[in-house]
């Protein structure tokens, strides 16, 4: 468990070094504080604007984040070949992938709890009360970016970064219309369309899952099976993702 | 100690590797059939031409990739076996390392992925960043370093794990006469600590200089492995006598028997194939009345031999660049 532990360390300390991530995290800064300004120009309830904008952005630049920098640090490793000193050494090849996984989790959570804390002093600045609810769509995020984490590294096993990204890309837009592919298919009359979108709504990720951004922002509960779901789920689907990867990468010429 | 310690620190039998490329699937055979044994505690040298398949048997002898057919054992275990692992030292071609790390940084991740404890590591890093003298740079990020030191602090990282076997390839391309000199001083330490050394050159004279046994690769297959000096005495073809006192004329009476025959000053370098013709030169010489100052066999270097060897082989098609590490 060390050697997983030193590449954890050494991929986590490549992100922070890395220029890119401050670039991102320079402008989801700004856009969350930027929810302040955008508020001012609807009428009316603004303050749900600035919780509503705020979320979505975290989302949407932890997105970002979460697959430029992990296709970034796993490609990069094989395209430099630095890959040839790590798995040369006493190190399984399933251990390098999931050390690399969870070092990009460690820079996810570095993240959220930075971006968080520019959300809560944005809101604060608004006067928008802070409560539980806010760091429950914090923590469903997490879980979001962790799966998106997860198939960005298993892509770039074995794609190079352009098709890695747009593959990833792809599985967070994907991610996001899974429930509406079901609702569509269980409409559908040919029996067919509703098997294939049932395989379907069970095969992609759904990342609808994770969102909780509606009930945050409306003060409306969030049942406590829905969490223990969603984070069941988000972690399982990200392990065997990451499985995947392992494989895949146990099987591969450097 | 294992009393079953295997005689050969590299045994190679069969070893094949067949590149399939492009949407045609291509076949490109890198490696064909290779058998090849490195016994322990010497300095192996393996040379070849570009897309010889060195670099392709380095990297399926690390686990990089794995072979078509055949089998190799490294230190008396298959490859990529842990064990084994955990007692080779290995530098790649070209330095490619990560260059946001400091030099201690960088040799302390790798003896982590070696398992080894905090203070050893300390200890470890000090003693090697002395050996390949980078203790003003240690602190450094790898991006402000040289090629020269890049190639040293890759030298330190593969002997970070106190190794058995340290396999280098192309340890010294890139290098200036003195960071050549460094390595082949290192290269020769390690092998007086007892560890066996195979590492790949195009540097033929480095090679010939430190090397106890060498493999040339042409094309793919084996064309000789055994000592450098036997290979070297193998074709010695000329042996060189320097003379004295020798009457004018005597160079011009020797009909055919002389390659080649100059006079410097007082003295004359007379020139004769290595075989029956040298005793009969030295027979004449003392017949004549001549003072033999010298008899030198003139053995052709590595690089001259290696340059033969290809050029015997030109019936095969040329080697195609680039296609053999892809």
């Amino acid at each position: 468990m060390s050697r997983v532990w030193a590449i954890t360390l050494n991929t986590f300390r490549e992100a922070i070094r890395n220029r890119i991530l401050y670039a991102f995290l320079f402008f989801s800064l700004l856009f969350i504080a930027a929810a302040t300004l955008l508020s001012h120009l609807t009428i009316g309830e603004y303050g749900k604007v600035v919780k509503d904008l705020g979320l979505a952005s975290i989302t949407i630049f932890g997105v970002l984040i979460a697959i430029f920098v992990g296709i970034g640090l796993v490609n990069r490793e094989i395209e430099r070949k630095t890959i040839y000193t790590i798995a040369s050494k006493p190190i399984s090849r399933p251990a390098i992938i999931l050390g690399k996984y969870l070092g990009l989790v460690l820079v996810l959570v570095l993240l959220l709890c930075l971006m968080g804390v520019a959300y809560v002093i944005t809101l604060s600045v608004n006067t928008v009360p802070i409560d539980a609810g806010i760091f429950l769509a914090l923590f469903m995020a997490l879980l979001e970016l962790m799966l998106i984490t997860a198939f960005s590294v298993m892509y770039s096993t074995f794609a190079g970064p352009t098709v890695a990204t747009f593959l990833s890309l792809s599985t967070f837009v994907i991610g996001h219309l899974t429930v509406d592919i079901q609702t569509m298919g269980a409409e559908a009359e040919d029996s067919t369309m509703q098997t294939l979108s049932a395989v379907a709504y069970w095969v992609l990720p759904n990342l609808e899952a994770f969102n909780v951004r509606t009930e945050v922002v409306y003060n409306a509960p969030i049942p406590l099976e829905f969490v223990a779901f969603s984070a069941g789920y988000g972690l399982l689907y990200s392990a065997i993702v990451v499985g995947i990867a392992a494989i895949i990468f146990h099987y591969r010429d450097f | 100690m294992n009393a079953e310690q295997p005689a050969s620190a590299i045994s190679i039998k069969g070893l094949r590797k067949v590149f399939v490329t492009g949407v045609l699937r291509r076949k490109y055979v890198a490696l064909d059939s290779l058998d090849l044994e490195v016994p322990k505690g010497i300095i192996f040298g393996y040379v070849g031409h570009n897309g010889a398949g060195k670099t392709t048997s380095i990297k399926m002898l690390m686990g990089l990739i794995t072979p078509t057919a055949g089998k190799a054992e490294v230190l008396g275990r298959p490859i990529k076996h842990m064990e084994a692992l955990a007692r080779i030292g290995f530098l790649p071609e070209h330095p490619y390392f990560h260059d946001y790390l400091t030099g201690r940084e960088f040799l302390d991740f790798y003896a982590r992925l070696f398992d080894i404890p905090a203070a050893e590591r300390a200890r470890r890093i000090d003693r090697l960043i002395g050996e390949v003298r980078l203790e003003r740079a240690v602190d450094a990020q790898l991006r402000t370093y040289s090629k020269g030191m890049l190639q040293r602090i890759g030298v330190a990282q593969a002997l970070i794990n106190d190794p058995q076997l340290v396999i280098l390839d192309e340890p010294m391309s890139g290098l200036d006469p003195a960071g050549r000199r460094l390595i082949r001083n290192l290269i020769i330490r390690m092998r007086d600590e007892g560890r066996t050394v195979f590492f790949s050159s195009h540097i033929l004279s480095d090679v010939e200089m430190i090397c106890d046994r060498i493999g040339i690769l042409v094309r793919g297959k084996l064309a000789y492995t055994g000592g450098v000096n036997e290979l070297l005495e193998q074709h010695t073809e000329r042996v060189e006598v320097r003379v004295e006192q020798l009457p004018e004329s005597f160079a011009a009476e020797q009909d055919g028997l002389l390659v080649d025959a100059v006079q410097h000053g007082t003295q004359w370098l007379l020139k004769v194939n290595a075989d029956r013709s040298q005793q009969l030169l030295l027979q004449r010489l003392t017949e004549a009345g001549a003072e033999v100052i010298a008899v030198n066999p003139v053995r052709p270097s590595l690089e001259e031999l290696f340059m033969r060897e290809m050029s015997g082989d030109s019936a095969a098609p040329p080697p195609q660049e680039g296609e053999a590490s892809p």
